[in-house]
């Protein structure tokens, strides 16, 4: 405005481009239209002040408040004051972080899994001898636990084509519907107009319906370890086949990961996955786990009546009290919580887990998940899910 | 004051300290930058950090009207922008039907602005304003995503099309502040039309200035418990944190008790005032109060 802006143009632009280029790098992304929405700003703000130019360049170019972190660290890269006399900083080029990108896993996790799996439990082996090329028809009751990489690999294509449905809600937007409850005056005033003025005909809306989000929270500790692949799976095909999914995964450390798992490559979605996860196969902690979602996730991903699913074999190497005080919390802020248990499976079952007779009074489905039909049977559940039972929690 | 009187980062400070709100350089500059550029000011954080309430103080100190649109979900045209007097209308009808009648044809007449009602944002852009309201678009996230989308459109040029009426332009652009608690992500190309700003929880010192501010009556001494005490709780694993307002609101209890300092009973009785989840009031009562209370310092 009334100070000067001593700059001189092609290389105020060039740093600018620069400048953008190097969050671009980072992650950020920043439309043309920020960029000069950005140098619009720089002309009323005192370009003097370091902290104006910066509070400018973060209100317009960064819009998460998480990459507020990444940002700084850019900025102070970029705008370190320079010399009285150099101007035209663009002209030397910091090295462009492409140089130390992060490096992929060369294995994909799919196969790690398998191996691990075999390593872990070399008894697995004796279950082979159905051979590798079974008909699906077995491999339907199969147990996960039991099957080799061969078979999984064939799980992995059926679990892809699963159409999962989630049961869906009334929303309260109203949308024209002729055989709706709710009269749409507009409509109504606006056909009448045509007519004399007379509303003859009328016209109708409904609720629109849509289906009820579902949020994922999946336990890829030690004793889950043979299930994990398979658990990614899953949630890859969740992912994509449904609107609203949110997938975490936890041991020790709750990760989000539905991030990843968009990516539309699925060796490459659970390889990006399986590298956001800190903690591999460690102990467990379901309760920390759970206490860490509803803190700071289940205001944004629990609305609008969503469906919690929870996959845990229920051992907890924590106090299993405070698996249940957050299992009653997350119970009253979703819709239905269904517990999937791959140890359900097994016919000599009792719920005898500290960690699961902790959680069972807050749990609305208590289901197994050890094979396919077991999968096939969740994905007609979930279409069918109706009201929560009668309040006392599950009886099993 | 008028906007045009606030040429530099540094006065809209000043006259939002004049009103008795403080704000930090970051803010400062956004909302600088949101006046001057027309954009609106997008404010993300916490519940009870001050969202709402710059608008207010905006509204205030450019002695504009305040327009505020709370959103829910399903919030739809005719609640936020605006709708028909069909009421009006079917009766402007009907006596147009009496023989005494002289008008024209009703249909002629019942779709003009004597029948329009108007909401918070046609209410905005309306032309008769003689300088730029402050629209106050609040909660954002509990509105859908069919509302979002119509927000962009609007955000864009400031102008509602009105198919019998055609289309209405804002003379002044709004001062529009949207606020978000962050229950879901809005999504990025309304926010990338905006001016971003994360409000934090402020520190100590500024805590204290904004409780001495606001209750002019309380004790010093009172005044930096308070905030110690709230700025530790804010550190311990909650569900949900306490906010400044929850901060003003205990200090005023506190002073309306006849209190000058904090006590361990005294603390436990008006927890509630702080924590609004029985499970955070249930972790905290007690022992915890009094090991909190023993790190503040005398």
């Amino acid at each position: 405005m009334d100070q000067a802006v001593g700059v001189e143009l092609p290389a105020f632009f060039a740093n600018l481009f620069h400048f953008s280029g190097m969050l671009r790098k980072a992650g950020l992304t920043i439309s043309l239209e920020q960029l000069i929405e950005f140098q619009r700003s720089l002309e009323i703000i005192d370009l003097r002040q370091r902290e104006q130019v910066y509070f400018a360049a973060r209100g317009i170019l960064v819009k998460r408040h998480e990459d507020y972190g990444l940002f700084d660290r850019v900025f102070n890269h970029f705008w370190r004051a320079p010399q009285p006399t150099d101007r035209q900083i663009g002209q030397k080029t910091p090295l462009a972080p492409r140089h130390n990108a992060p490096k992929r896993q060369p294995l994909n996790l799919a196969t790690l899994m398998a191996q691990r799996a075999r390593e872990a439990d070399p008894a697995l082996d004796l279950a082979d001898k159905s051979g590798s090329f079974s008909p699906t028809e077995i491999l339907q009751n199969k147990a996960f636990s039991e099957m080799t990489p061969e078979e999984l690999e064939t799980i992995h294509k059926l679990i892809a084509s699963i159409r999962w449905q989630v049961s869906l809600r009334q929303t309260r937007r109203r949308v024209s519907n002729r055989q709706g409850h709710f009269l749409d005056m507009r409509r109504v005033m606006r056909n009448a107009a045509g007519v004399g003025g007379v509303p003859v005909k009328l016209a109708w809306q409904n609720r629109k319906i849509r289906p009820r989000p579902l949020v994922v929270l999946a336990d890829i500790s030690g004793s889950m370890e043979r299930y994990s692949r398979i658990l990614l799976q899953f949630c890859f095909s969740l992912t994509h086949t449904l609107q609203e999914v949110e997938c975490f995964v936890f041991a020790t450390r709750l990760s989000r990961i539905t991030p990843q798992l968009r990516l539309n490559s699925i060796d490459r979605a659970l390889a990006e996955a399986a590298q956001q996860v800190a903690d591999w196969s460690g102990g467990t902690r379901i309760g920390q786990s759970i206490h860490t979602f509803n803190r700071q996730w289940s205001r944004r991903v629990l609305r609008r009546g969503a469906i919690v699913l929870i996959v845990s074999d229920g051992w907890e190497s924590d106090d299993a009290s405070v698996l249940g005080q957050e299992m009653r919390y997350l119970q009253h802020r979703s819709h239905r919580i269904i517990w999937l248990n791959p140890l359900l499976g097994h016919q000599a079952y009792q719920p005898r887990v500290a960690g699961i007779e902790a959680a069972l009074p807050f749990i609305d489905d208590f289901l197994p998940i050890h094979n396919l039909q077991s999968l096939e049977a969740l994905s007609y559940r979930l279409a069918k899910l109706g009201r929560r039972p009668a309040p006392g929690g599950l009886k099993h | 004051m008028s906007s045009e009187a606030l040429n530099t980062v540094d006065s809209i400070s000043a006259a939002l300290a004049e009103e008795n709100y403080i704000a930090d350089a970051g803010l400062s500059t956004s909302v600088f930058l949101a006046i001057k550029m027309g954009k609106a000011l997008f404010l993300e954080g916490e519940p009870g950090v001050g969202k709402t309430e710059i608008a207010k103080v905006l509204s205030n100190l450019l002695h504009v009207p305040l327009i505020r649109l709370q959103c829910y979900e399903g919030l739809d045209i005719n609640h936020a922008v605006y709708e028909w007097n069909y009421l009006r209308q079917l009766l402007e009808i009907q006596a147009a039907n009496q023989p005494q009648a002289t008008s024209q044809p009703a249909t002629e007449n019942i779709f003009t602005e004597k029948f329009l009602l108007r909401r918070p944002l046609l209410q905005a852009i309306d032309q008769s304003h003689e300088a730029a309201p402050v629209l106050l678009i609040d909660e954002l996230d509990r509105a859908d995503e069919e509302f979002e989308s119509f927000l962009l459109e609007l955000l864009s040029d400031y102008q509602v099309t009105i198919p019998e009426l055609g289309t209405l332009k804002a003379r002044h652009t709004p001062v529009t502040i949207i606020t978000s608690n962050r229950t879901r992500e809005i999504h990025d190309a309304l926010k990338r039309r905006c001016i971003y700003f994360w409000i934090d929880y402020p520190s100590r010192e500024k805590e204290i200035e904004i409780v001495r501010l606001k209750l002019p009556g309380i004790a010093q001494r009172l005044a930096e418990q308070v905030v110690d005490f709230v700025q530790l709780i804010r550190q311990q694993e909650l569900y949900k944190s306490p906010g400044v307002a929850e901060t003003l609101d205990w200090a005023e209890a506190l002073g309306h008790l006849n209190q000058s300092q904090l006590e361990p009973k005294l603390v436990d009785t008006t927890l509630g005032m702080i924590l609004k989840y029985q499970d955070d009031v249930t972790k905290i009562r007690g022992e915890r109060v009094r090991e909190l209370l023993g790190q503040i310092p005398a």
